[in-house]
């Protein structure tokens, strides 16, 4: 088992990713250069936060055109555990290997704190080691994590259960409330239809010790390391 | 101002709108043995500005101290670098970049933050904190301040709080910590101070000193424009004027997507182990940096300027030289294997070309197509530039007496309603709505971000391995208003809260960095409170153990012939040496006592403002009319600032240390602006305080009940700001054993009170209740007070 992180020209949650997975979870881990078409035989892909090309022209908008980009849709196609965070997801929006988009968050304003999301589905291979209805921890730091999308995506996403995180108060009683940034519905994160790959815009990588704040975070690796562990059963 | 060709004929003329004086000018021909042509006035004219030489100040700073056992480097290099542990050491340096940021808030700022950070890694070690010390004019409209400027400094705050917090935040450093004041004097002088703190191994420090003749000199990063010409000779040395407005073009343009990139490449680079030197290119661009490194190393440099990359056509060797384009660095490399260098920018996507080499004798030749556009002699630019021994004059001595001073409430006053307008004051008042726009928490080393604790604390990870034993603690301080009543003693202060704080959080202050603003050196008074202001330094940071490792000094903070405070800013740098044992504000626990620490034990040392039974003494009043509360309540702003006592706050120090150390106390917070009841007050918010919506639920709220004994008027006993002090709140079965070290460290530890459960605040004083109220009330007028304010820009 082996986890891969891509790092862009301005990843600047990739060590952070990397420590995580590496250093907190015990799991092998590396680095995958954003020029590299080979993702070296990695059994999950991380897309870390950051600010890849400066998004300067939109988030996320120049990175999905990164060669590695190719092999991460090939390796996703093939049903490959794809985890984008923060910027990762707005990578992955803008490639459509998930749907929606992202605005400005609704108060223009860049936010870092510590949020409160709702594990909504556990069939996925980023929540599976988590119970259904748990609420994590985890801080957010974004400026564009307005999560939006036509009225007929979020129908399909709802009837297919693709929302798999939602913002929420610390007791779970009032999404709205608790939704830092406007994004429809209090969508904090989705997966693609196939639920292999997933994206959330708060940055579990930063809740992995009680040091830190909380290790809300841990799960989400978790599950991610129990998927692993489950296909290479199933194909023992 | 002429930036054309070197046709130009240099007259003492041009050299005065350069402000190269007439006495200088006459030094430049003496040092060339001829005339200068325009490039070369321009290149010494922001050498030679007080931005870059220091001529003002240089005297002065000779003063302070700048070794110790861990100091590794101290001022002189792009940053101070501390021993800290294990082969690790930190680099940190804090910089001001207030005109600029008047100028154009945003840009000002974000520019002011990359340039400390490249100071950071151009040393070899990568930023893992940055703290930002700010003073606004003030926010609101009201005795001193119009409406219109009221909307302006709001308008400025703004800019520079986004301008901060893009860049940390694309950069992907942590913005942790610092301050923000408001006073008058800043309403059209901000001040904005930026430090930087990073990370090496102590054999992998780089400096920036040109060796091996021969070695080629290899520019990277960003290209070159037309954007920030003079900007430290123009816009950082003259004071404003109506028409400073006119300088925005002076003003840089940040990108902090490409230092991100330069940063990665140049760490990369100089692990190939084929870098000689470093240099960043920040004020005075191109020109600081040949000229500078040469000087170091005391050899010669030659460069070829049609080979700087180049954002604009057309550039003369003027612009090219005195451009302060963001983002640039020069580096000497090992002759023969610039390829590995060139290589590591090109993966980076960085331009990177070889344009000059280090020389023999002292010469620094900068040619444009093979012509020599400009030939000076490196060391006597550098380092035998302009230093004045400026006049000095203490101010006419202020009429203080009693009457002006703050007069005291009678005895039973209920203090409650104060109590709340002094919360929800700006200086006080939470300053959440501002820290959430950084991000605080990227890198995953923070374990106390903005309002946790007294000081940010940053954990240390071993470069290679990850492991994690020790912390940081990082606070920077200033208080203004003290300087402007007593210079020196405002100073001392300012040493003694940072130290204070730092080791509120269980960390041994062991360093310090400076940043000194001022009004025109030309003015004898102002140099009378810089004078002042060093003796101060010098003074407390011997005392408390923290060599200053560098540093700024940035004159001509005034607007229309009105000087700002004299503003020194401290940053002191602490080391915990175990990671799991951060000192936080929060009170945890109820039942847990309330100790009052005060160093000032000792029959010996200065007369202390303790207030005896009956009238108050003059020294009291005389004391409290510089405080928090005097100036939010009364609008007084007199007196003196409180008397300190070096000997009593290394006391409190080395208590707090060592409780902390140990585990003795579940909570510390030093006494400052707002005194005793402001620090009880946010001892009981702080679990809050980093959440978000609805936080409460995740956890119980806890109030406080205190009984305060000393004699003397009771706003003394809440509000008075006297240092040495901090409030701890102990688990009762460590009573026994806290007071014992108190004891040990010659430190008095006073029980006052009790954390309780029922979300009630209350103090007494001599059996009245002078405050009292729900915690939730308190918290509500501290933590929106600068919200509604800051979002109604």
């Amino acid at each position: 088992m082996k986890f891969g992180v891509v790092v862009f020209p301005g990843s600047n949650c990739d060590h952070d990713a990397f420590y995580a997975i590496g250093n907190v979870l015990g799991k092998p881990v590396e680095f995958i250069w954003h020029q590299s078409e080979d993702l070296a035989n990695c059994d999950a892909i991380i897309l870390p936060g950051g600010f890849s090309y400066g998004d300067y022209l939109r988030t996320g908008a120049i990175a999905r055109f990164s060669p590695v980009m190719k092999s991460v849709e090939k390796f996703a196609k093939s049903g490959g555990a794809v985890l984008g965070i923060c910027n990762g997801f707005q990578i992955l929006c803008e490639a459509g290997l998930l749907p929606g988009a992202m605005m400005r968050n609704s108060g223009l304003r860049f936010i870092c704190r510590h949020v409160y999301i709702r594990v909504e589905q556990t069939d996925t291979p980023s929540t599976n080691a988590a119970q259904r209805g748990q609420i994590l921890k985890i801080p957010i730091a974004h400026s564009d994590g307005n999560y939006h999308c036509d009225q007929a995506t979020l129908t399909e996403l709802e009837k297919n259960r693709q929302v798999i995180f939602r913002y929420t108060t610390p007791d779970g009683s009032d999404d709205n409330a608790g939704n830092p940034n406007g994004a429809v519905h209090n969508i904090a994160g989705v997966c693609n239809r196939e639920r292999n790959v997933a994206g959330l815009m708060p940055h579990p990588e930063r809740a992995v010790e009680s040091a830190l704040g909380s290790c809300d975070g841990l799960v989400i690796f978790r599950s991610m390391v129990e998927a692993l562990v489950g296909a290479a059963k199933a194909t023992a | 101002m002429a930036t054309a060709s070197n046709e130009i004929r240099v007259t003492p003329e041009i050299a005065l709108e350069h402000g190269v004086t007439r006495e200088e000018y006459a030094r430049i021909q003496q040092i060339l043995g001829r005339d200068p042509n325009i490039t070369e006035l321009g290149i010494f004219s922001v050498m030679w500005s007080e931005h870059c030489s220091y001529k003002s100040s240089k005297v002065h700073l000779k003063r302070l101290p700048t070794r110790g056992k861990l100091v590794v480097q101290g001022p002189g290099e792009n940053a101070g670098v501390i021993d800290i542990g294990d082969g690790l050491v930190a680099a940190f340096k804090i910089e001001s970049h207030n005109h600029p940021s008047y100028v154009e808030p945003f840009q000002g700022a974000t520019t002011g933050v990359g340039g400390i950070l490249r100071d950071i890694f151009t040393m070899g070690a990568r930023p893992i904190a940055v703290l930002d010390s700010l003073r606004f004019g003030e926010i609101t409209a009201g005795q001193y301040t119009s409406a219109e400027d009221a909307r302006k400094n709001l308008r400025i705050l703004d800019g520079v709080i986004r301008g901060i917090g893009s860049y940390g935040n694309c950069f992907g450093v942590p913005t942790i910590g610092g301050e923000v004041g408001f006073e008058p004097c800043y309403s059209q002088n901000p001040l904005v101070n930026a430090l930087a703190l990073g990370i090496a191994k102590k054999e992998e420090i780089f400096l920036a000193k040109a060796k091996g003749i021969g070695n080629p000199v290899i520019y990277v990063g960003a290209k070159t424009g037309r954007d920030g010409i003079h900007g430290a000779s123009l816009l950082a040395s003259a004071e404003f004027t109506e028409e400073s407005k006119q300088k925005r073009p002076n003003v840089q343009v940040g990108d902090p997507f490409m230092e991100k990139l330069l940063l990665e490449a140049c760490l990369e680079a100089m692990h190939t182990g084929a870098v000689v030197a470093i240099q960043d290119m920040g004020a005075a661009g191109l020109t600081c940096s040949t000229m500078e490194m040469a000087s170091r190393g005391g050899t010669g440099i030659e460069i070829e300027l049609t080979k700087v990359p180049q954002r604009e056509t057309g550039m003369t060797p003027y612009e090219i030289m005195l451009s302060e384009s963001q983002e640039r660095m020069l580096l000497v490399a090992e002759k023969g294997r610039e390829h590995e260098i060139l290589a590591v920018f090109k993966k980076w996507g960085l331009d990177a070309v070889v344009v000059g080499q280090v020389t023999e004798g002292g010469m620094a030749r900068i040619n444009h197509n093979g012509r020599a556009a400009a030939e000076i002699p490196a060391h006597p630019l550098a380092e035998e530039g302009p230093v004045y021994q400026r006049p000095m004059a203490a101010p006419a001595p202020r009429e203080e007496n009693a009457a002006n001073w703050f007069a005291f409430a009678a005895e039973g006053t209920n203090l409650t309603q104060n109590f709340l307008k002094l919360l929800a004051s700006p200086a006080i008042a939470s300053k959440r709505w501002i820290t959430e726009q950084y991000d605080t928490s990227v890198r995953t080393n923070t374990l106390a971000g903005p309002g946790a604790s007294d000081a940010a604390v940053v954990r240390i990870k071993d470069p290679k391995t990850g492991a994690v034993k020790r912390a940081l603690a990082l606070s920077t301080d200033g208080n203004g208003r003290w300087c402007q009543l007593n210079p020196r003693m405002g100073a001392m202060h300012a040493v003694a809260e940072a130290a204070r704080n730092v080791a509120c959080s269980g960390a041994r202050p062991v360093a310090a960095t400076n940043c000194l603003n001022f009004g025109s050196p030309e003015k004898p008074e102002v140099m009378w409170q810089f004078s002042e202001t060093i003796d101060g330094l010098v003074e407390a940071c011997t005392a408390l153990n923290t060599p200053i490792t560098g540093g700024n000094v940035s004159f001509y903070n005034e607007t229309l012939g009105k000087s700002i405070y004299p503003t020194p800013v401290i940053g002191v740098v602490g080391v915990i040496e175990d990671a799991s044992q951060v000192l936080k504000i929060a009170f945890r626990e109820p039942g847990d006592a309330v100790v009052l620490l005060d160093g000032s034990n000792s029959s010996v040392g200065v007369q202390h403002a303790v207030p005896q039974r009956g009238n108050p003494s003059p020294l009291v009043a005389c004391e409290f009319s510089s405080s928090e509360y005097s100036k939010t309540i009364a609008g007084i702003v007199a007196g003196e600032p409180p008397a300190i006592e070096l000997t009593a706050e290394q006391r409190l120090i080395d208590c707090l240390v060592a409780l902390g150390a140990v585990g003795a106390i579940q909570s510390a917070h030093d006494i400052s602006d707002g005194g005793l009841a402001v620090t009880l007050a946010e001892s009981c918010f702080a679990p809050y305080a980093p959440l978000g919506v609805s936080a409460m639920a995740d956890c119980a709220p806890l109030g406080a009940h205190v009984k305060l004994e000393e004699a003397g008027p009771a706003e003394a006993a809440a509000f008075a700001e006297r240092g040495a002090r901090a409030v701890v709140s102990v688990k009762p079965s460590s009573l026994a054993r806290v007071r014992d070290t108190a004891r040990q460290y010659g430190v008095a530890a006073q029980h006052i009170g009790q954390v309780t459960r029922d979300d009630a605040f209350r103090i007494e004083h001599q059996g009245h209740a002078v405050i009292s109220s729900s915690v939730e009330t308190l918290r509500d007028a501290w933590a929106h007070a600068l919200e509604p304010t800051l979002t109604t820009k």
